[in-house]
């Protein structure tokens, strides 16, 4: 059997989601391509070469596929399908975007956010919120499945594939690109960051957010994340949120800081390695799965962690 | 020009699944069920755009279980004209859904579905994206804001790193995100209205039959448990847990 990866890239840089999602789908097949789709991706498609285990990365380019328009990619992926028994993607908003249409253009099922490979057919899910998972087997003949990246490790890169380009396909007659807004940090990319500081409604507006959270993030070397009542009420963009319908995170640390830990924030953070919850009320649900809390108003207790942190010589 | 719906009935956000003890899947038995969240949200931006005049009739549409109804009713309560209740004691995979509705967006021939980006149960994200293959319309998922003119919708998505805007051609389905709008509560002479309202009861042979299932559930389980920790009483035994005990630091 052979599988095709399809790479989470911007065009300018391979995502480590891609070496987690190759790992994914060598517990499948040996035989492991990479799909580089995009525009300009020539600089992409040499980092992914050198993924280990990868067989060979093929790189299609066009308009379209440069924004990553659903239809164009999926058309591109679909075309590729007749020498592949699997397609894997990391469940990223690209990802979710373009594979249920490959999978409903091959008449086959999809299988969403996998967290495990049993066998070549069976795979393990997480759903509602991650408070259940689903071992589901699937009779299809080809696999298209999504990868919670969060939950295998990264391929090294000690690999040198070769690269080809193939067709781009036809892009996407009836959608236009129209601008995007793509905000630049230099910060770590919150899905990969090995410490993440997130805020919550506590914060009180977007002022606070960057004066409590983004300083702290900053010296700790993390990235920055937020709950969903952050989000909404404007104190931190949308690509920020983590939680069961934004990001999922699992970094060594995480630090929630006046966030009550709803069922659907957890489902976003829960599988990280050490908690750290920073909140005034003892009975927030957060504590329930924090290793350390601690009680006390972020107002102090932030100034004084920045202060401990110093005084640690970090 | 009319807006299709597409609504589902699920376990209410606020509760918290239980995995039933025989693993063949989580405990729906006397808990509350909603409209999924996601849906209320399309049905919401259906209503505003019809209080603006850009579109005449809105039709919400479920495939689930006679209980149903009530879903519809809700979206009937919100604002939409009429709904369509396509029975079905089986828990449909979002391909079969997919094809479903597919035959019910012929059938109706609207110029805009507008439908969740996900449903919290099964947690999938894939039915509108499906859809709008199977009719080879053009698709914008994750929307969070949406403008709709006579021939092409364009639509603000949410994307990894921030927005992302896209024109498309009508037809097209949409599929809602969290900051799209607020959706309101029902008002009490509103309610009452929506008992006048026609809901169709169909079948799934009514629109072409179930398709085959193509996965099966093998067992549910519960995921491992993270269990509470320490309470810590300042910042400093905090940084030094963190440093010494949890080694993270
Ligand atoms: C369909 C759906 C999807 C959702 N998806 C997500 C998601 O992906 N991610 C997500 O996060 N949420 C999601 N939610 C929302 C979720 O249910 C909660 O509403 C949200 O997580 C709450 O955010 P919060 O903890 O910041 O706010 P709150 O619940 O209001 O908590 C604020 C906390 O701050 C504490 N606090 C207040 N002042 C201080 C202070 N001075 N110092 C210290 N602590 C203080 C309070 O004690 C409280 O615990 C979703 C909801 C729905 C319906
Ligand atoms: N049984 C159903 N009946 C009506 N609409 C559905 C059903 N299942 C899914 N949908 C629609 O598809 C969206 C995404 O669901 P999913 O792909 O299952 O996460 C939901 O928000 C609904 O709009």
């Amino acid at each position: 059997m052979a599988v095709l990866v399809v790479a989470d890239h911007d065009n300018v840089s391979l995502k480590d989601n891609t070496h987690k999602t190759v790992t994914a789908a060598l517990a499948l097949s040996g035989d492991v391509d990479v799909l580089v789709a995009g525009q300009g991706v020539d600089a992409v498609a040499a980092h992914a070469a050198k993924i280990t285990g990868v067989r060979k990365v093929l790189t299609a380019q066009s308009d379209a596929l440069g924004k990553q328009v659903g239809e164009a990619v999926a058309a591109c992926v679909v075309a590729l399908m007749s020498g592949y028994d699997a397609v894997l993607t990391p469940a990223t908003s690209v990802g979710k975007n373009f594979t249920p249409r490959v999978a409903a253009l091959l008449d086959v099922a999809q299988i969403s956010e996998i967290t495990e490979v049993v066998d070549a057919d069976t795979f393990v899910r997480p759903i509602y919120a991650g408070n259940a998972l689903e071992t589901i087997k699937s009779s299809d003949a080809k696999k298209v499945v999504t990868v919670r990246a969060t939950a295998f490790k990264a391929a090294e890169e000690e690999g040198s594939a070769s690269v080809e380009a193939v067709d781009p396909g036809p892009g996407a007659a009836k959608s236009r690109f129209v601008s995007d807004e793509i905000v630049k940090s230099d910060r770590p990319e919150l899905a990969g960051a090995k410490i993440v500081v997130s805020g919550g409604r506590a914060m009180g507006s977007a002022e606070e957010f960057h004066r409590v959270i983004e300083p702290l993030a900053d010296k700790l070397g993390a990235a920055v994340g937020a709950s969903r009542a952050a989000v909404d009420a404007g104190y931190a963009p949308n690509d920020y949120q983590v939680g069961q319908t934004g990001k999922v995170v699992a970094p060594q640390l995480y630090v929630a800081i006046g966030i009550s830990g709803a069922i659907q924030h957890l489902a976003g953070m829960k599988d990280s390695k050490v908690i750290v919850a920073i909140n005034k009320d003892a009975d927030a649900p957060i504590f329930q799965v924090a290793d350390y809390g601690l009680v006390s108003d972020y107002k102090t207790a932030v100034p004084d962690l920045m202060a401990a942190l110093t005084a640690a010589g970090i | 020009m009319k807006v299709l719906v597409p609504v589902k009935r699920v376990i209410d956000y606020n509760v918290k699944a239980r995995v039933k003890s025989d693993q063949s899947g989580v405990d729906l038995a006397n808990v509350k069920m909603s409209m999924n969240p996601f849906c209320e949200i399309a049905v919401e931006e259906a209503v505003r755009l019809k209080e603006k005049g850009a579109i005449e009739e809105i039709i919400a549409v479920s495939i689930g279980p006679i209980q149903a109804q009530e879903t519809i009713r809700t979206a009937l309560a919100m604002g939409a004209d009429r709904g369509i209740l396509i029975q079905t004691d089986t828990d449909p995979e979002p391909l079969q859904v997919a094809k479903l509705l597919k035959a019910v967006a012929l059938a109706e021939g609207p110029s805009l579905v507008l439908m969740g980006k996900q449903a919290i149960d099964g947690d999938n994200s894939a039915v509108g994206q499906m859809l709008s293959a199977l009719l080879d319309w053009p698709q914008a998922t994750f929307a969070s804001k949406i403008e709709l003119t006579a021939s092409a919708v364009r639509v603000t998505r949410e994307v990894d790193g921030g927005l992302q805007t896209l024109e498309l051609d009508l037809p097209a389905v949409v599929t809602a995100d969290l900051r799209l709008n607020e959706p309101r509560y029902a008002s009490l002479p509103n309610i009452m209205k929506a008992k006048k309202k026609e809901i169709a009861l169909k079948t799934v042979d009514d629109f072409g039959g179930l398709s085959a299932p193509h996965l099966t559930v093998v067992k549910v389980t519960e995921p491992a448990k993270r269990t509470a920790g320490v309470t810590v009483e300042n910042a400093a035994e905090l940084v030094n847990k963190l440093k010494t005990e949890a080694g993270v630091l």
